[in-house]
């Protein structure tokens, strides 16, 4: 661990000393060219594509995991238990390619109607209009996170004890009370830690984002027009026809992703952590 | 719940609101992973033939027909099976001492937290770590061991969790009834403890290999390209299935597309083999244990 961000730091430092923007708030990226470049960009398009992710992933893997855990009736949960696992070890490269051959295509009309008629709230304005838009991004990297959130979810939700349920059930609580009272806040923790780590994912996952983003450089809000970029795609993009000094500055940026990524998942394991503590399970 | 009287209207209709909603939320993720596979296997059948099993790319154009994916395959399996070979012991290592020596104290706890961290860390980072390391500072060419030796950093904290989970399974009866027999440590994990958690423990090494054998991003910095078959993995560029089809992808042919969709069903199938293979270890060896 400490060699990795040792080796990153050692690596990056030339490059970092003939930057000639600040490191942190450049917007431009250029260090093969004129040797300007900065984080900005690229750890906003990382963050907000993420976070996007995670707000399409969520509701909709939470559900998963509780249709598995208390909906779906038994043969078939441990069956769709099984699914779930398979589609969570589907490689991200075939994501990136379903990304780029059909959801880019296909998801330019609704993306389209989305601005038209939704065009007054900043998120969703802008001229250019594609497919190959942060919003598409952030669709596949919510794809790709689902199962490993509907996962643990699933694991967290079934170990909500019995008898907490039945009590429940006993008051005269309808099922959905039930979930409400009983399941979810037990299962509360589980669940943000689930998606802190859904969310680590969705950050470092490379290939998939490299595909479909056009490989922009700027800071907008307009999720919809063509524009973007992370910091994964960018090293994943620009590797291949870097200088000395550009492996540098990609080094560094992968420095950045290491660091924030890190808090992440400290954050994720501190709270189950905690949880540990409060339940007193001997599991 | 059909039997209790007297739900008032509003309950009721929440009731079926919060259940209508989970189907849906179902309904919503089944599609797209649905879609996906159905995407693959579509559209991967129609290259996937002996040719494409059994030529590379070597001399054949962005525009030509043909080729295949034997360069990448090859690869894959040399670079999974070489970052398997580091990171098996050393990962099983660590989980017996997290699990037999060490236990509850300041250095296993920290080594767990950091195992626990080291499973988010994306996986461009180690491979840029590996390049950071082994290719600039230690000046090592670009290779298929290069490759591996990042593969192995993302494979390891999965060995440690999984290893170490089935070791905690092991009864501690079992344990103790060697040790009362005058069984001395390293001889009682290695003729008891090991074989008993054996199952788990090879499961686990599976479905970590099927997970890093999907990784592409490490390949990309460290392995590099070719279009050649390189069957030495410490000598020059290799090639990687996740690698070939992000390469074919990026290109704007029909027919390197088409390749792409092939070498994503050929990866599919390995991955989904390997987690077969992990399902069937756990069948086969003990259908009467626990789970």
């Amino acid at each position: 661990m400490a060699a990795i961000a040792v080796f990153l730091v050692v690596e990056a430092v030339p490059a970092l000393r003939v930057n000639k923007g600040d490191f942190f708030s450049e917007v431009i990226w250029d260090p093969n060219g004129t040797q300007t470049f900065g984080i900005a960009a690229l750890a906003f398009g990382t963050v907000i594509s993420s976070l996007l992710a995670l707000v399409m992933a969520l509701p909709v893997a939470v559900g998963v995991a509780l249709f598995i855990s208390h909906y779906a009736p038994r043969r078939l949960a441990g069956l769709l238990g099984y699914v779930i696992d398979l589609l969570a070890a589907v490689p991200s490269v075939v994501y990136g390619l379903w990304g780029v051959v059909f959801l880019v295509p296909f998801i330019t009309g609704p993306w389209k109607f989305l601005n038209e008629y939704l065009g007054w709230i900043p998120l969703f304005a802008g001229d250019s209009v594609a497919g190959r838009s942060v919003l598409t991004a952030s669709v596949i990297l919510a794809v790709m996170i689902l199962p490993i959130i509907a996962a643990i979810s699933r694991e967290v939700f079934l170990q909500v004890p019995r008898s907490h349920e039945e009590a429940a059930l006993a008051l005269g609580a309808t099922r959905w009370e039930m979930i409400r009272m009983a399941v979810l806040p037990f299962g509360r923790p589980g669940v943000i830690s689930a998606a802190m780590l859904g969310l680590g994912r969705a950050m470092g996952e490379t290939i998939a984002v490299a595909l479909v983003l056009p490989a922009t450089f700027g800071i907008s809000f307009q999720i919809l027009t063509a524009q973007g970029n992370s910091i994964a795609a960018n090293i994943a993009n620009g590797f291949g026809e870097a200088t000395p000094i550009g492996r540098g500055a990609l080094i560094a940026s992968g420095l950045v992703l290491f660091a924030i990524t890190l808090v992440v998942n400290i954050a994720a394991r501190l709270v189950i952590a905690r949880r540990k503590e409060f339940s007193g399970a001997a599991a | 719940m059909s039997a209790v009287q007297h739900i008032s209207p509003a309950r009721r209709f929440k009731d079926r609101l919060a259940g209508g909603l989970v189907y849906l939320a179902f309904a919503i993720a089944v599609v797209p992973l649905v879609a996906v596979l159905w995407m693959v296997i579509q559209h991967g059948v129609a290259r996937l033939d002996l040719e494409f099993l059994t030529h590379s790319m070597r001399n054949i154009g962005a525009r030509d027909a043909g080729g295949g994916a034997y360069h990448a395959i090859l690869g894959t399996l040399e670079q999974v099976a070489l970052s398997s070979l580091i990171s098996v012991p050393v990962g099983l290592l660590t989980a017996i001492y997290l699990v037999e020596y060490g236990r509850g104290g300041q250095l296993s706890r920290a080594i767990s937290f950091f195992v626990d961290v080291m499973t988010g860390i994306p996986s461009v980072v180690s491979g840029l770590f590996i390049l950071a390391f082994w290719i600039l500072a230690l000046g090592m060419p670009f290779s298929g061991f290069a490759g591996a030796l990042a593969l192995s950093i993302l494979m390891m904290p999965t060995v440690v969790r999984s290893a170490e989970e089935m070791l905690r399974l092991v009864p501690n009866d079992l344990r103790e009834a060697a040790y009362a027999l005058g069984v001395p440590k390293w001889r009682t994990i290695v003729k008891v403890v090991l074989p008993t958690a054996f199952t788990g423990i090879a499961t686990g090494i599976m479905l970590a290999v099927a997970r890093v054998a999907g990784e592409t991003a490490p390949l990309l910095l460290t392995v590099f390209f070719t279009d050649s078959i390189n069957e030495d993995p410490f000598n020059g560029p290799q090639m990687g299935l996740p690698l070939y089809v992000f390469d074919q992808a990026a290109r704007p042919t029909d027919v390197a597309v088409d390749r792409a969709w092939a070498g994503a069903l050929t990866l599919i199938l390995i991955v989904m083999l390997l987690n077969l293979a992990a399902r069937f270890i756990g069948w086969w060896r003990s259908p009467a244990r626990n789970r």
